[in-house]
């Protein structure tokens, strides 16, 4: 007897949203973080056809290829992913576009136009798979590398890192979250807010390069990951057609977070206080953090109001590449009317 | 008398506004029906450089710059001194009354001007006084040339878009200077305009406008760009007539133009959105060039359409931004690092930069690759004479895309980068098409036909040889050469783009000379077999081109090895159009030499 597999409410299958096989080494974080994106694809349902996978280079920005096969992608230069996102989020505005990237390719060569996109507000789902080191150069530093970080051919990292959280609130980004590899629950429901999230929505996550820079000491590895792991809220995605019957709730420790679609992530409070509707706290929070041994993680940051390029540039509904040919050249006679004012 | 065969020269400060007094006396002459164009040699700078203006008037049709201007309008202090010396032999000088010429001549009727007091009459508040004391030269020049006044004002109107204050204001200080010059000068000068039917049914335009129009009428939908001289003015002018020919009933845009923050962004947008259907361009110069060099070669690898214009002018490095060069030939072709040429389009009058403006889109998703259409700051910047620009004679060409019904119809069974056709050129499927087996992955790294990754050396030169045989396709398609045979001619000559006028004028001085000579002028990249044929049929070929190096004569003797020796280089690069009697020369010296 054979058993069907369960379908999402497209009638797909989670095998629907696998890729090729990965030829990451055994335990990267970027492993995780694709089943994560599997997984999250397939439980919102989204439409494979309707998803544009675009990525830099690097081990991040080769991870495409491992998940969703039955989506476009484009794997294209260093740093460079951003300005591949924003020209074919802007002609095609129905695209689910996933940005992929690391550390080196977002942080070191892409900083300016990770910085601009976000400037602008691109819409689209920002990922930084965040482990300090060039992983398919050997390990060299990244600008988000440890201070007194141990370079491989002798010294210490005396320059310091860049938080990339902290530049992306800085640079006006309207999502902004923190999380871990090693954390797959939190970072699916973060994940599924972001894709709710209208603009830029951006998720550093660290994950850890088991090859080169996996030590104990490093800040970017799994064994610093859980040890110092600090979430903000415990974290619940409810999607716009979702039927449960909310629950009550105690006001004061519960707050709900409306994005841009209707669904909503719920939070609920574990420690301290902390409103991510407060662009202060949030910058003050990672000012904080630089000081301290902790790795705060959740949703950071977040704004619903800003509004995206493509609304910015008052683009027609249509997406640009659906416009019939006869609708891009302008008629005979208005070539003619520019002709006479000319003479 | 001198009729309708002069140069003048326009010597200013920049910033001083005076290209619309230059403008209206080059209109003027046009609507009289004789052939004029302006060179603007301009500084990279805001105000207070020499600037000057020629204007060369042509009873014969030339449109080429002239060594030496017969009449000079002084307007800067500090250039006047060589200004006057370069004048030619027997011309004439209107300067500013309150000015001492440095340096007198014989062989040079002075004619000083009143300009101060004209500005003064004028009204004119101090805001507007140095434009103002601009038109005092318009007046006197017409009253000298005899340029008819209703024409200056025709032209004026031109100029400020029909409002009527403005043209009042600068037309009132036209007449009164032409007024004050019919009082006060003698007319002495031999040099006149007269009306002539040269120019019916054609205007005045810069090549920048037109490449703008032809994107837009090639059906342009995403602009990317960022600011770099000469370039820009492409971009203004899409900026200009994008909204009033492709705006939606309420107002909404069919396209997009995105300020980049520098031109590595530039490209990258541009070739997401090439990658994801739509027709997008960008304009820039060298520099700008320069830093499009890698993903320049990603779109060549990765086959996604995309156009740059290149208005090219003075490297390397920030050379010198306002003055034109043919120099970018060999940069543009071979942009990238590994192997792979560019197809290149090079327009040589203001209707091919319209007619490239779309055939620029059509070929780029034809071919799935990178179009750069080089053209420089002499075709982009200056006006020249045109007819009225033609309606695109063919439907958009969109090149291979397959639908999700036609992959339905062949049972979703397709490969990204197999040779279906023969011709190098595959299908390729948009992000958004609604089938399962569309998607495929786009790289820059080796792939095989089925867009997988591959290291392997069978896939990889499997692929690079099928980017050749696209190139070559591509030379079957791309704009072919503008020949013109004259029967015994043993010398060819071999120009493009901005060279052409030089070149024209320049052989009919050759075949005076007793040197008949045969034309070909090239539109594109790559080369092609009507050029070996041409190189055949000639003895000695000469590549006219504004560059040193002789860039696009190198291309040549690789394209036709057996006949290099007999290919010479006629190359120079100073800054401004090549000019006849230069190119005279040097075929005239080369002859020389070959037969002693």
């Amino acid at each position: 007897m054979t058993t069907t597999p369960p379908v999402n409410k497209l009638g797909l299958s989670k095998a629907d949203y696998n890729g090729s096989p990965s030829t990451l080494c055994n335990g990267c974080g970027h492993y995780a973080i694709a089943n994560v994106i599997i997984n999250t694809a397939y439980e919102l349902s989204l439409d494979p056809t309707r998803i544009a996978k675009i990525s830099g280079i690097g081990c991040s920005s080769k991870s495409p290829a491992y998940f969703l096969g039955q989506s476009h992608s484009i794997n294209g230069l260093h740093g460079r992913m951003p300005s591949l996102a924003t020209g074919a989020t802007t002609v095609n505005r129905n695209l689910v576009t996933i940005g992929v990237s690391g550390d080196g390719d977002t942080g070191s060569i892409g900083l300016g136009q990770f910085k601009h996109l976000l400037r602008r507000n691109v819409d689209m789902v920002y990922l930084i798979e965040n482990n300090g080191v060039y992983g398919l150069t050997k390990g060299q530093l990244s600008a988000t590398a440890d201070l007194g970080q141990k370079i491989r051919h002798g010294g210490l990292n005396e320059t310091p890192p860049l938080d990339l959280c902290l530049e992306a609130i800085i640079a006006g980004c309207g999502f902004v979250a923190r999380s871990f590899a090693g954390d797959p629950k939190q970072l699916q429901t973060l994940l599924k807010a972001a894709f709710s999230h209208r603009g830029t929505a951006v998720l550093n996550i660290l994950s850890p390069c088991v090859t080169f820079n996996n030590g104990p000491d490093s800040t970017k590895s799994y064994v610093w990951g859980k040890e110092h792991g600090l979430p903000l809220h415990e974290l619940d995605f409810i999607p716009l057609d979702h039927d449960e019957i909310r629950a009550d709730y105690q006001p004061g420790d519960i707050r709900e977070v409306a994005l841009h679609d209707g669904s909503v992530v719920r939070l609920k409070k574990i420690g301290q206080e902390y409103d991510p509707a407060d662009r202060m706290a949030a910058i003050r929070l990672l000012e904080e953090e630089r000081a301290g041994q902790t790795f705060t993680t959740g949703l950071l940051y977040v704004n619903e109001e800003r509004r995206t390029l493509v609304e910015q540039a008052q683009l027609m509904d249509l997406p640009l590449v659906q416009l019939p040919d006869e609708r891009l050249r302008p008629s005979q006679d208005a070539l003619d009317m520019i002709n006479a004012q000319f003479m | 008398m001198v009729v309708n065969d002069f140069s003048i020269t326009i010597a200013t400060v920049n910033g001083s506004g005076s290209q619309t007094a230059n403008n209206t006396v080059l209109r003027a002459i046009h609507k009289m029906g004789v052939t004029v164009s302006g060179k603007n040699i301009f500084p990279s700078n805001i105000q207070g450089l020499p600037t000057w203006f020629t204007i060369r008037v042509s009873k014969d049709g030339y449109l080429a710059r002239r060594e030496q201007a017969e009449i000079l309008v002084a307007m800067n202090r500090a250039s006047f001194k060589e200004d006057i010396q370069q004048l030619a032999s027997g011309g004439i000088c209107l300067y500013p009354m309150d000015e001492q010429p440095p340096v007198m001549r014989e062989d040079v009727t002075f004619y000083p001007m009143p300009v101060q007091d004209l500005v003064a009459q004028s009204g004119a508040d101090a805001k507007l006084r140095p434009y103002v004391a601009n038109m005092v030269y318009v007046g006197i020049l017409a009253y000298l040339l005899q340029i008819d006044l209703q024409e200056i004002e025709a032209g004026l109107s031109h100029h400020f878009n029909g409002k009527q204050k403005a043209v009042a204001l600068n037309y009132a200080t036209v007449t009164a200077a032409y007024d004050w010059a019919a009082t006060h000068l003698t007319q002495s000068a031999p040099f006149r305009v007269e009306r002539m039917g040269l120019t019916d049914g054609t205007f005045m335009v810069d090549g920048n406008t037109a490449a703008a129009l032809g994107a837009i009428f090639g059906g342009v939908q995403f602009v990317a760009w960022y600011p770099i001289t000469p370039s820009t003015s492409i971009v203004d002018n899409l900026s200009e007539y994008l909204p009033r020919l492709r705006q939606d009933h309420d107002g909404k845009a069919s396209y997009a133009i995105l300020q980049a923050e520098d031109e590595l962004a530039v490209i990258g947008m541009v070739v997401g959105a090439g990658w994801a259907g739509a027709r997008a361009m960008t304009a820039t110069s060298g520099p700008g060039l320069s830093l499009m060099a890698e993903f320049a070669g990603y779109a060549y690898f990765a086959e996604i359409p995309a156009v740059i214009w290149d208005v090219q002018r003075m490297g390397p490095s920030t050379g010198l931004p306002t003055r034109t060069a043919q120099d970018d030939i060999l940069a543009a072709y071979t942009l990238g690092h590994g192997d792979g040429r560019h197809v290149c389009l090079i327009p040589g009058s203001m209707a091919e930069c319209f007619e490239f403006g779309g055939m620029a889109l059509d070929l780029a998703e034809r071919l799935q690759t990178l179009v750069i259409v080089l053209s420089d700051l002499d075709l982009g910047l200056n006006l020249w004479p045109t007819k009225p620009f033609a309606f695109p004679s063919q439907p958009l060409d969109r090149g291979k895309v397959l639908s999700a019904e036609e992959l339905t119809r062949v049972g979703g069974g397709w490969k990204r980068y197999a040779d279906v056709d023969g011709d190098g050129v595959c299908y390729r499927t948009l992000p958004g098409t609604e089938h399962p087996a569309a998607g495929y992955f786009t790289r820059g790294t080796g792939h095989n036909q089925a867009a997988g990754y591959s290291e392997r050396p069978d896939d990889w030169s499997a692929n690079l040889i099928r980017l050749a045989k696209k190139h070559d396709h591509a030379r079957t398609i791309v704009p072919g050469p503008v020949v013109e045979l004259v029967e015994g001619a043993e010398v060819g000559i071999i120009a493009y783009g901005t060279s052409d006028p030089a070149v024209q004028e320049a052989r009919d001085l050759l075949a005076a000379a007793g040197v008949p000579t045969s034309y070909l002028r090239l539109r594109a990249l790559p080369l092609e077999d009507r050029l070996v044929s041409f190189i055949r049929q000639h003895r000695r070929l000469y590549v006219v081109e504004n560059n040193l190096d002789g860039q696009m004569h190198g291309l040549m003797q690789l394209h036709a090895p057996s006949d290099a020796a007999r290919i010479i280089s006629i190359a120079k690069c100073d800054g401004l159009p090549l000019t006849a009697d230069w190119i005279r020369a040097a075929v005239l010296q080369h002859e020389a030499k070959g037969q002693s």
